[in-house]
């Protein structure tokens, strides 16, 4: 079966009933989306599925095929870092950095739908993902400075 | 102006690329060839005999490649004389907490490892489990470890062994009359305080990977505070000579001090060695939350007298901290050094126990067993301030210790900024007005965190580039690397990308204690200044020998070697260190710094949280959040700001909502649904105030960052749902149900 990872297309011969998770992690060596809980409850293995923010480790690897998926290590390109990436980075958001890839891939989502979002509609959005380092102060800072940032570059 | 150029700027993280873009490696990433899959096989009972241990079924199950139990275990068979006490990893004819390992399996894979589980024949005689503290210090009681006698601090009659006890370690201390204080006093409360099991929380599970070689050495790698200690607990766990053990860093997904106990490490290479291949373990978030070393229960009666003037006249606190199945660790250690410090008083005792029950260990967990007792006595102020109709920070500056008082242990207190900081909160909150509206309330709380210092060293290599390796042996759990490397900039004249931090292995890293205590950037600080003086030394009398002049008429400033007084004769760090590399140039330089021996600066955090209480639902908003704290100097605010917004989410947590619950000593909430941590929707923007009186002491006049936020949270938020409601809780967590209850009452 074929998935596609980052824009490329793999052929895979997982058994259905492993996690798109396991498959990302062990056969792909997509490392960058970490497993926190296992049951959903954390959002570290947060990756965009078509566009969409899911849980890595509660998606079968049959209901990912033929779809899109997006990990943190396709979220720069050409060397270039995402606006999100750049400001977690200036907004001092990365601390131990385990949760980082899940809450950035998570803020994307959640950006392209919602451009200009309040600092209350930040927080529902990234409820799903914990943090146990920052306090999320910085992290909601980035994600707002992001979104300012992308704003001004429309205009 | 800053008198510094690189210290002190809100620069960003030097890891922190790698942890955008998903570099960055844990433990759990690294892949080897071969690799197998390790699985623990955990008792079910929380206390119980082990009959019968049977492995030869699992042994046959294809795919199944090593299997260990207690009696495989070098380092148990060698000291014949160890206790029951000293057997955490794997568990030796008897249980003493549920979930603790009894056997573990390395097969090709993770489902073959967890079939093997399934055949491990365990026999359990179940005992009855002790699980109440109090009932654990009866006499009657049963025994969880018939070989434990009360480790007493300090002991009047040293030697004397009376008989075995539940209560580990036992640690009094006293200041003053204690009865003639109470006299003096015109008010004197007495309540006791109750704080649940916590954990810290990390978001990295455990995981850890091992490989042995043909000459009988292992390569471990895993996520630890401590490289030198993980080398140290797996080297007697295997009966190797330390050299023998290889500790390879990784970064570490969060840590709070859960991650100097290493549960899996050991086991790994145990099942490495005796499989021949290289092994994976890794927990899940039921297994990390069963069986790593969370926070204490707590029992803490405080006894305060007061002047109706506001004066304190004596105080006492009995703390009584549930230790779980082990003697981990003594919580008077802590105490002795941290309660009661940060106000004047005269008379005082302390008396501490650390009682065994059969629940999961206790550890170390940011600021080890002191936010438990500043909720009693930060509670304790707040219900004072109210009788005597004071405010409560007016109480505490009035109370305020000074530099020159002599802490309950005996020490002397060192210049420390607590008016300053408690000026500082109390200015904030002037200018933010008083907090208006129904059920909403502002609660104050202050923490003292003595501190602690470590064993460190640190290597600068210059390259012939003229930028630098800085080497150490200490992980980063704080931005250690960041600050440390902002240090060697400033003392070198280099920009921050000249320094390249290099956490090196056990075999390539000069020693380190732990990153624990909020030491790490402290201690190292003083270790790096150093080699930068022995860097500028030896550049210093290479650049004189260029020159043409005495080492000693050599200056160094902004990247230059210069002769005093004469600044057309210089020449740049850059190219001595070019010089060096060259054939027959004067060889690499190499500067070296270590430190032994510092003493802490204590550190004090005030705090201020408002609040509003839904009366319908009990459910508590934490509305608005401030800290003031003197951090010394901050080497980098972004960092310092991080880690006090970082330590009060987790106090929030604490306050609010994280509890372990039991049944027969068996954790029920075992996954991150069921244990609730705050998520971005149940904090506010947290206010950071950061103070500046810089310690006497160390380099650069800094303090201790880390646990200090840790300390005051639990009674600033009670406090002010006190304020709030009118009611006040005396045992945590203030979940909506209990709050609900006590309004209930107080409505009857």
């Amino acid at each position: 079966m074929k998935i596609n990872v980052n824009g490329r297309d793999y052929k895979i011969a997982a058994k259905p009933w492993r996690t798109l998770l396991e498959v990302l992690r062990y056969e792909l060596g997509f490392t960058g989306t970490k497993e926190g809980c296992g049951t959903g409850s954390c959002g570290s293995c947060t990756v965009l599925m078509d566009g969409k923010a899911v849980n890595a480790c509660l998606v079968f690897i049959a209901e990912a095929k033929g779809k899109a998926i997006t990990t943190i290590e396709g979220l720069s390109r050409e060397g270039k870092l995402h606006p999100l990436q750049q400001a977690f980075i200036d907004e001092g958001a990365v601390q131990c950095g385990f949760c980082t890839p899940g809450v950035i891939l998570t803020a994307k989502a959640f950006l392209d739908s919602n451009p200009q979002p309040s600092e209350s509609q930040i927080r529902e959005a990234i409820a799903g993902n914990l943090c146990r380092c920052t306090g999320y102060d910085k992290i909601v800072r980035a994600i707002m400075n992001a979104a300012q940032a992308a704003d001004k570059g429309r205009v | 102006m800053s008198k510094y150029s690189v210290v002190g700027r809100r620069l960003p993280r030097v890891d922190a690329l790698s942890k955008v873009t998903g570099e960055a490696v844990f433990s759990g990433d690294i892949a080897l060839p071969h690799l197998l899959h390790g699985k623990v096989l955990r008792s079910p009972y929380s206390h119980a005999v082990i009959r019968r241990l049977d492995v030869r079924k699992a042994q046959g199950l294809d795919g199944v490649m090593a299997i260990i139990t207690a009696s495989d275990v070098p380092g148990y068979k060698k000291r014949s004389e160890l206790t029951f006490s000293e057997l955490p990893h794997l568990a030796k004819d008897k249980v003493v907490y549920a979930e603790q390992p009894v056997a573990a399996v390395a097969a090709l894979s993770k489902e073959i490892a967890e079939k093997a589980l399934d055949l491990i024949r365990v026999d359990y005689e179940a005992l009855p489990p002790v699980l109440d503290p109090l009932e654990a210090m009866e006499p009657t009681s049963p025994l969880i470890h018939q070989d434990l006698y009360t480790n007493i601090i300090p002991n009047p009659e040293p030697g004397k062994k009376d008989r075995p006890s539940n209560i580990a370690y036992h640690v009094k201390i006293n200041k003053g009359d204690l009865e003639a204080g109470f006299k003096e006093a015109d008010m004197i409360l007495e309540n006791t305080y109750r704080t649940q099991k916590v954990h810290h929380g990390f978001i990295e599970p455990f995981a850890a990977v091992a490989a042995a070689d043909a000459n009988g050495k292992v390569t471990v790698w895993t996520q630890s505070q401590g490289l030198f200690i993980a080398r140290q607990m797996i080297a007697q766990f295997l009966d190797l000579p330390r050299n023998r053990v290889k500790v390879i860093p990784v970064e570490i997904g969060g840590a709070f001090g859960g991650k100097t106990y290493q549960p899996l490490a050991p086991l790994c290479a145990l099942l490495a060695m005796k499989s021949g291949r290289p092994v994976r373990m890794e927990m899940t978030r039921d297994e990390v939350l069963k069986d790593s070393r969370p926070a204490p229960e707590s029992i803490i009666t405080v006894k305060m007298g007061v002047t109706d003037q506001g004066t304190i006249t004596a105080a006492s606190a009995e703390l009584i901290y549930d230790a779980g199945a082990f003697p981990e660790m003594s919580h008077g250690m802590f105490t002795s050094s941290n309660v009661f410090c940060q106000y004047k008083i005269p008379n005082l005792s302390l008396d501490t126990k650390d009682v065994l029950t059969n629940k999961v260990p206790s550890a170390y967990y940011r600021a080890p067993g002191i936010p438990q007792a500043h909720f009693a006595i930060e509670s304790h102020l707040d219900i004072i301030a109210r009788r005597l109709k004071m405010d409560p920070l007016e109480l505490r500056i009035q109370n305020a210790a000074v530099k020159g008082d002599t802490l309950p242990n005996g020490e002397i207190l060192p210049r420390v900024g607590f008016k300053e900081s408690l000026e500082k909160m109390a200015e904030y909150l002037k200018q933010k007005g008083n907090l208006t509206g129904r059920n909403r309330g502002r609660g104050i709380a202050c923490g003292f965190w003595h501190g602690a210092v470590g064993s460190f060293g640190a290597y600068i290599q210059v390259n012939n580039n003229g930028s630098v390796n800085l080497i150490l042996g200490i992980t980063d759990i704080s931005g250690s690397r960041t600050s440390i490397a902002q240090i060697v900039a400033e003392e070198l004249g280099l920009p921050l990308n000249k320094v390249t931090v290099v956490i090196g292995d056990t075999e390539t890293a000069p020693w380190a204690t732990m990153s624990v205590g909020s030491l790490t950037v402290y201690s190292l600080s003083t270790a790096v200044y150093r080699a930068c003086q022995d860097v500028k030394a030896q550049m210093g009398s290479l650049a004189a020998k260029k020159l043409g002049a005495d080492p000693s008429e050599i200056e160094f400033s902004k990247g230059l070697f210069q002769v005093k007084g004469n600044t057309e004769k210089s020449i740049s760090f850059t190219e001595i260190a070019r010089s060096t590399a060259m054939t027959f140039g004067k060889g690499p330089v190499l500067g070296r710094g270590a430190l032994d021996g510092l003493p802490p600066a204590p550190t004090l955090s005030v705090h201020a949280a408002d609040v509003e209480v839904d009366d319908e639902t009990g459910k508590v908003r934490i509305k608005a959040y401030a800290v003031a704290q003197d951090v010394g100097l901050a080497i980098n605010p972004l960092s310092v700001e991080g880690q006090i917004q970082g330590a009060v989410t987790q106090g929030i947590g604490w306050a609010l909502m994280e509890n372990y619950i039991f049944e027969k000593g068996v954790m029920q909430n075992t996954t991150l649904l069921d244990y609730r941590m705050p998520t971005a929707t149940d904090v506010p923007m947290i206010e950071v105030l950061i103070v500046e009186v810089g310690s006497s002491r160390g380099v650069y006049g800094l303090r201790h960052v880390g646990e200090p936020p840790m300390i005051p949270v639990l009674a600033a938020v009670a406090n002010a749902v006190h304020s709030a409601t009118g009611v006040r809780f005396k045992e945590l967590p203030l979940t909506p149900e209990v709050v609900l209850k006590g309004i209930k009452q107080r409505d009857k």
